[in-house]
């Protein structure tokens, strides 16, 4: 049977359930319709000519490139909006971040990179493989139970050797908001010449963001956690900072990231940030108010469960991230879906190497811990009403299967 | 690493995740057997009762527990139904393809879960002829594959915490 059959048969037994709830906005989101209608224009009545050939609809392209950019720079307090650069992907920028600055400086005297044990895989895997393919030698600084790095601790790694590091701004699993500004400290005033990068795709939208005033070299946005569309990422670089890219190819508007940009969708990006951040602080109290309505209705209703990451004005305001004891994430994720609620979990199932999410790991969860945890992301498209439905359909599943379950 | 790999379930594994057949514990049973760990992230506990009739040894009941993944919970279920009513040889010659097939073919990185359900049927025989004191000529005295790969994953998990335990990192 051929696999699309095969899944095509998956999702008519499935069936679709009367009432849906998306929370799996870590791994990729719905996009609301003003940002579709945004897109629209971009493939077949305007800009959609190569942005950097000398025509019309190029220059149209152009144009829908650099109001993007200019948006992008103006909200992380950035006044020249070259400093911006369109990758395809979050993972795309991270790794042009780190092989980048690797491949430019691997020629340096300095050989050690940092990155904290909880950062995204984009960050840890690009940093493990230039260590290989360049000699460089990657450090991972351990963090606490609530997914803090101690400036103190951080303070023994920086030395003399260190060229670059990189450390999460909001954690996309657990939701830890690092104090970021004490740690660039720490790093600048152990060793002026090491680079700053953070992997902001989970901080940007969510707390404010001044890149001058934070000391950051680079930086790192993703187009679809701030629902805007998939296919679309970031990488801010301080002006004076060179990088090579580790990709090769025709080069366009882009002189680090080879590749036709992708316009519509950044036209799409756009329409999206302006919504994030038009209203801030008001979206985000919101969002923080079904957060905690969600996760204080889950605390109050099922027994055996582990909040994992901070509580209070240090968790991120969008971020429930559970372990639900006696039961495998995996199986919860399919049996939540049979009730239209759209979670992730980082257990194992699927693997015989037995490594759930290695962040869960490193705040010090047992296995059997990490492989019950749930992640669920709300956003300002939530209702109360998808909160309350979530909060009656979650006992449920976690009680059939605790029923099931061998480990008692 | 916690990568990210599709998994088109069959109906069947669907189905019988939402629909398990013979759960919970069983009172009478002859011998009660697990495969995995929590840590491992699937464990199965089998309850069978094995009846002689005429000299001949048959599953009369089967049931389980599972934790695991939804093709964790499928594989028990259709085990169980599979064995009930088998004799106790030929219940042994079931193999975890076979009963990966019968779930219209997993994923092959869930295999694992039906080797895990198979070698939880392997343990559970081995108890009982331990338990009636024979040995059957068309047991085998070493190990099968599937008997092997469960006893692997449940030492790596338990290396695992031995490992940090010694480091004084245990809790």
């Amino acid at each position: 049977m051929s696999l699309s059959k095969k899944v095509r048969e998956l999702l008519e037994s499935h069936g679709k359930p009367q009432k849906e709830v998306y929370f799996d906005l870590e791994n990729s989101g719905f996009i609301p319709q003003e940002v579709v209608e945004a897109m629209i224009p971009y493939f077949n009545m305007r800009g959609y000519g190569h942005p950097s050939i000398t025509h019309r609809v190029g220059w149209e392209a152009l144009e829908v490139i650099y109001e993007a950019k200019e948006l992008l720079a103006k909200t992380i307090g950035v006044d020249n909006p070259e400093s911006i650069v369109f990758t395809h992907s979050g993972t795309e920028a991270n790794n042009l971040a780190i092989l980048g600055f690797l491949l430019k400086n691997r020629g340096s005297r300095g050989k050690k990179v940092i990155v904290s044990s909880i950062e995204h895989l984009s960050v840890i895997f690009p940093a493990r493989f230039a260590s290989e393919l360049l000699g460089f030698k990657v450090v991972l600084v351990p963090v606490d139970e609530y997914g803090f790095i101690d400036p103190e601790i951080l303070k023994y790694y920086v030395d003399k050797d260190t060229v670059l590091v990189s450390i999460q701004m909001v954690n996309h699993e657990i939701g830890t908001i690092q104090r970021i500004k004490e740690l660039v400290d720490i790093v600048k005033s152990a060793n002026q010449e090491a680079i700053f990068h953070t992997d902001a795709a989970d901080a940007y939208g969510w707390v404010p963001i001044n890149v001058r005033e934070l000391g950051i070299d680079m930086l790192t946005i993703s187009s679809h956690k701030v629902h805007g569309p998939r296919g679309v990422g970031v990488l801010y670089v301080r002006e004076g900072l060179e990088l090579e890219s580790p990709l090769k190819g025709q080069l366009s508007v882009e002189k680090l990231w080879p590749g036709v940009e992708n316009v519509p969708l950044i036209a799409g990006f756009k329409k999206a940030v302006e919504i994030m951040f038009n209203d801030f602080d008001s979206r985000v109290n919101y969002v923080r108010n079904l957060r905690d309505k969600l996760m204080k209705g889950i605390l109050d209703r099922v027994p055996e469960v582990l909040v994992n990451g901070p509580t209070g004005n240090a968790r991120v305001a969008n971020n429930v991230n559970m372990s639900f004891l006696r039961v495998e994430g995996e199986a919860l994720t399919v049996e939540l879906s049979l009730y239209g609620v759209y979670v992730s979990s980082g257990s194992a199932c699927s693997s015989r190497v037995l490594e759930p999410s290695h962040v869960l790991l490193a705040i010090g969860r047992k296995h059997e811990e990490a492989h019950g945890s749930i992640l669920f992301k709300v956003s300002h498209h939530h209702r109360e009403d998808d909160i309350i439905y979530a909060l009656e359909v979650i006992p449920k599943a976690v009680e059939r299967l605790r029923n099931i379950s061998a480990w008692r | 690493m916690s990568s990210r790999i599709p998994l088109p379930y069959s109906p069947k594994v669907l189905e019988l995740f939402r629909n398990p057949k013979n759960l919970g514990p069983m009172e009478d049973a002859t011998v009660v057997e697990s495969a995995g760990s929590p840590a491992c992230g699937d464990m199965i506990r089998l309850y069978l009762k094995i009846v002689n009739i005429d000299g001949v040894d048959i599953i009369e009941k089967a049931t389980f527990e599972s934790y695991g993944c939804a093709a964790n919970i499928a594989t028990a279920s259709i085990l169980t139904e599979m064995i009930i009513g088998k004799k106790v040889e030929d219940a042994w010659k079931i193999s975890w393809k076979y009963l990966s097939d019968q779930l219209g073919g997993l994923p092959p990185i869930k295999y694992h879960c039906s080797i895990l359900a198979v070698g939880a049927l392997k343990r559970g025989i081995r108890a009982y002829y331990k338990k009636v004191g024979s040995h059957p000529d068309w047991l085998p005295k070493d190990l099968t594959t599937e008997e092997k790969q469960v006893f692997e994953e449940e030492e790596i998990m338990m290396r695992y915490y031995s490992s940090l335990k010694t480091l004084g990192e245990g809790r």
